[in-house]
């Protein structure tokens, strides 16, 4: 595999684990700051072994069922819808048609959910707190699981992509220790931007090349440039997200006069 | 079966998200992308090339229907 697909793995995935682990945190600090830091602490540590046994099947089902083409096929398709739903979010906020996603504001409705919510107790545990915090974590890492399996097997590279997500985790960690709040002050929407850009153009390249799998033999399609291509998709899904940009406001009316919708119900 | 329907309200968020129109854009080009593979008439790197652009179109198009409804 050359340096730059080893290096676009490895920022793609250290980038959109980032902005996941940071959504985490806030979560679990809501609800350690507000209820119970042992249950919070046990909700994250019920979550991370759930994730690793769904890592460890889904892992094993894609790469033990399906031949190279239909794992780029598949895994190339979700990754591009899953990308396009991030870089159509980021272009509506860049464009002042969505409302940006704010950390400090996530932060004060948990605690106020949290504040507002009964105090019952099993097994010796805030159950509020350690749902809330299980959830939170296992939902946030089931997206950073797919982003590595999926940008690992079909770069051929597991364990790179791998250390990306753990080394993002590790610095949301630490930086969270050392802020006791959360990380507002993280770009969240320029790197969820960014993050768009990359899991559109892989995603683009490799569900492309695993059409291969309808014709005879079963072999990967060839993009011109082979894997310089994803160079090239990148450039266009930038340019294309730029004009888009600049251009949806117009089409609403003028950024003015066009009022913000609120948030969506995801991140 | 609320436990069911949880679990598949998950996967439709987790995959298709908050506009459909994105995941069935992406299908209908990887469809029309496998007809043209299957009958085999063009060169790959040109399937390849003409693919990409009929997603970032399918994309742009999604986003303006996406947009003026709004």
């Amino acid at each position: 595999m050359d340096l730059g697909v080893t290096l676009g793995l490895l920022v793609a995935t250290f980038t959109a684990s980032f902005v996941e682990f940071v959504e985490a945190l806030t979560i679990v600090l809501a609800m350690g700051a507000t209820r119970s830091w042992r249950s919070a602490l046990s909700g994250v540590a019920a979550a991370v072994a759930a994730l690793a046994a769904f890592t460890l099947a889904a892992g094993y089902a894609l790469t033990t069922w399906l031949p190279e083409a239909l794992l780029q096929l598949v895994v190339g398709s979700l990754l591009l819808v899953f990308g396009l739903q991030w870089l159509r979010k980021a272009i509506l906020r860049s464009s002042g048609l969505l409302a940006t996603h704010d950390e400090e504001a996530a932060f004060a409705s948990q605690t106020a959910a949290a504040a507002a919510a009964d105090s019952g107790t099993r097994l010796g545990l805030d159950w509020f707190s350690f749902v809330v915090s299980f959830k939170g974590v296992f939902l946030e890492g089931v997206e950073v699981v797919f982003i590595v399996i999926t940008f690992g097997l079909n770069a051929g590279n597991v364990p790179v992509a791998a250390v990306g997500a753990a080394v993002a985790g590790v610095a949301v960690i630490a930086l969270g220790a050392a802020a006791h709040r959360p990380l507002a002050r993280v770009p969240e929407n320029t790197l969820k931007y960014g993050v768009g850009l990359m899991l559109a153009s892989f995603g683009t390249f490799w569900s492309v090349e695993g059409l291969g799998i309808v014709r005879g033999g079963g072999q990967s399609l060839h993009w011109p440039g082979g894997t310089v291509a994803i160079l090239g998709l990148l450039a266009a899904w930038l340019l294309l997200s730029r004009g888009l940009v600049r251009a949806l406001p117009r089409l609403r009316g003028g950024r003015a006069s066009a009022p913000q919708v609120p948030e969506e119900a995801s991140p | 079966m609320s436990l069911l329907r949880g679990f598949a309200r998950f996967w439709y968020d987790f995959v298709i998200g908050d506009d459909w129109k994105i995941a069935a854009a992406v299908a209908t080009v990887l469809l029309a992308g496998a007809v043209l593979v299957a009958a085999a008439t063009l060169p790959d790197r040109a399937v390849a090339a003409l693919l990409g652009a009929g997603l970032l179109s399918a994309f742009t198009l999604v986003l303006a229907i996406d947009v003026r409804r709004r």
